[in-house]
């Protein structure tokens, strides 16, 4: 017993009260971790200042008809962004359905037992690679792979199907539906990875109640753990969404910058972030105001469609972690 | 006595415990089932078919026998054969360089502030809020803004490009750290405290070393994020046909893979496509070295 205590004399013990430099040490380091905290929130309130300032006079002169303008005439001072938000949300939602389907089965696929586990790793590793691939990767693959490929099929469907509004229009290069296309296989990993989250807070105790009571795979996986995960995966496609809203230098690429409204996939349109992308650079003085302020229009939407997503994906984290 | 049946369970039917292999319920899953293959085949299409384009289009000309000059040179102009993407190379890795310069100390110090010092503070709950709505940011905003902070008064420049990546980096490191710093057990750390360390002690002995692994892994995320992007550059880089090759050229504008691929995406000229495919080539296999970095140093060691 006596060993343990002479422990604290030994002088080559660490253990004891801190010296004075140390606790000086300690006051200035936690003084710089709290500065880099607050920095964040600055760095949000300086980007929102920021963006505001610049698009403040083009806000003065344009007002509320900027956002119900249909036409982008800088010579004419006649600026409104109706075809960018319409093209914006139209093609962040063809993506989000058809991303959301995928991403959904995926998650299934990943999380229900359909392949081994090691299969399960080789295979979620692909999906994560395909989030790694830059947007401007997509593009180009957009322009020399899938447009080529659309055309065919988007020739038939309009040569037969041309009363409907979505086939209105013929595929003359870029457009509409190959920018939906690359832009739902871009959000798929996101969706597909938040998705898996929440099937992953379900109790393995519900899964085998349901196969217990004698449940096929997928009267357990449609009638139990889809509704369980429900509102992780509301929080996936809310924030697979906002993901899409935001996406630029593919669509940019791949949509066509065209002004115009138009329901069919075939139609080149335009979206706020490529509308930034391809006038931006070139843009004078009174035109980059008009595109801060488009930019705010962009900032304030994804802002709504994330911290909607975030708050869908807390309340989740919260049924679920709560009953702990 | 004529009540009561005491063998009653002659009146049920016995239960069918069997498995039916086509009835319609089994059939259904069936189906359902061989959906979701076809779901996850069709989905990993796309990653084939662009590592194919990328090894066909791009790959002649990184792998054939001008590989020296196309890692190099400099990019083609118009009708002009050969050339290269050494610039854009060069520029790339320089403004990732700038950025993490810049958001992985801030991202580790606030993450420590977040995850360890005070996690439970307003501010914390604030900062994190916030870093997780700027992870969702649209990446072009933030070319948007280091424009109006940066490059109305000091121009194009590599330095403007690498702020606005370290925008784009900083929410990333910071949730990445956090939660590796968060993963470090709470017996740890008191074992430490017990011995009379200060808070800032116990960091740096124990939370940093043993979260390390979690938080390099978010940070090489995050540099192969920043590596790939391309909005932010747009208007605070722009573009350059030239080297940067000394500390004064930072700024100046700047190459980038990402801008190259962009730029040369829609010329009318082979030449310049091909090169597109091959600098795609190589941003992809620059984005996936710190992808695989990321996987080999993550593993926990807690």
């Amino acid at each position: 017993m006596a060993k343990f205590f002479q422990a604290a004399d030994n002088a080559s013990s660490v253990s004891g009260p801190p010296r004075p430099v140390e606790y000086a040490n300690d006051r200035i380091f936690r003084g710089v971790a709290w500065a880099s905290a607050c920095m964040i929130i600055a760095l949000t309130a300086y980007i929102l200042w920021e963006i505001g300032r610049e698009a403040v006079p083009a806000m003065h002169q344009h007002g509320l008809a900027f956002l119900t303008g249909t036409t982008w005439n800088v010579g004419k001072s006649e600026l409104g962004v109706l075809p960018e938000i319409w093209g914006t949300l139209y093609s962040s939602l063809l993506a989000l359905i058809l991303g959301g389907i995928f991403g959904i089965a995926i998650a299934i696929f990943l999380t229900q037992d359909f392949l081994h586990h090691r299969l399960a790793t080789i295979f979620r590793t692909i999906v994560e690679m395909l989030a790694a691939i830059p947007s401007v990767v997509f593009g180009l693959w957009g322009i020399y792979v899938v447009i080529p490929m659309l055309k065919p099929t988007a020739e038939w469907l309009h040569g037969h199907l041309g009363w409907f509004p979505l086939f209105g229009t013929e595929l003359s290069g870029p457009g509409m539906g190959p920018a939906a296309l690359v832009l739902a296989i871009m959000i798929l990993p996101t969706v597909a990875a938040i998705s898996v989250d929440a099937f992953r807070r379900i109790p393995y105790k519900v899964k085998e109640a349901a196969y217990g009571m004698g449940t096929t795979r997928w009267e357990a996986i449609l009638k139990v753990m889809l509704p369980t995960a429900s509102s992780g995966i509301l929080a996936a496609l809310v924030l697979g969404f906002g993901r899409a809203l935001g996406e630029t230098m593919a669509l940019a690429m791949l949509i066509g910058n065209a002004n115009q409204i138009s329901l069919s996939l075939f139609s080149p349109a335009n979206t706020l972030a490529s509308l930034l992308a391809s006038n931006f650079p070139e843009a004078g003085h009174i035109e980059k105001q008009a595109l801060m302020y488009a930019a705010l229009v962009l900032l304030a939407i994804t802002f709504v469609v994330n911290v909607a997503g975030l708050a869908v994906q807390q309340y989740t984290i919260r049924k679920f972690e709560g009953k702990k | 006595m004529s009540d009561v049946d005491l063998t009653g369970a002659a009146a049920r039917p016995i239960p069918q415990l069997g498995r039916r292999v086509f009835e319609v319920r089994a059939l259904k899953s069936g189906f359902l089932t061989l959906l979701t293959w076809l779901a996850a085949v069709l989905a990993s299409v796309p990653l084939f078919s662009v590592i194919y384009m990328l090894l066909v289009q791009g790959g002649t000309r990184l792998f054939g026998a001008d590989f020296l000059e196309v890692l190099t040179g400099l990019p083609p102009a118009g009708f002009e054969m050969g050339g290269g993407i050494g610039p854009a190379i060069v520029g790339t890795l320089v403004m990732v360089a700038i950025a993490s310069a810049i958001s992985i100390p801030l991202g580790i110090l606030a993450a420590i502030y977040l995850g360890v010092l005070e996690p439970k503070s307003r501010i914390a709950m604030i900062s994190r809020f916030l870093a997780k709505v700027l992870t969702g940011f649209p990446s072009i905003l933030a070319g948007v803004f280091v424009y109006a902070v940066l490059v109305i008064r000091y121009g194009y420049s590599a330095w403007a490009g690498g702020v606005a990546l370290a925008v784009l980096m900083l929410p990333t490191v910071v949730l990445a750290a956090e939660e590796a710093m968060a993963q470090v057990p709470q017996r740890m750390k008191d074992a430490a405290y017990g011995m009379g360390c200060t808070r800032t002690q116990v960091i740096w002995k124990v939370v940093l070393p043993t979260g390390l692994p979690g938080i390099l892994t978010g940070v090489m995320l995050a540099v192969a994020g920043a590596a790939g992007e391309s909005a932010p550059l747009l208007f605070t880089a722009l573009f350059s046909n030239y080297y940067v090759s000394q500390l004064a050229e930072l700024s100046d504008p700047t190459a980038s893979l990402s801008i190259l691929i962009y730029n040369f995406s829609g010329m009318p000229f082979p030449n310049q496509i091909e090169l597109a495919w091959t600098a795609s080539l190589v941003l992809v296999l620059i984005v996936l070295v710190f992808n695989i970095l990321a996987r080999l140093v993550g593993q926990p060691k807690v």
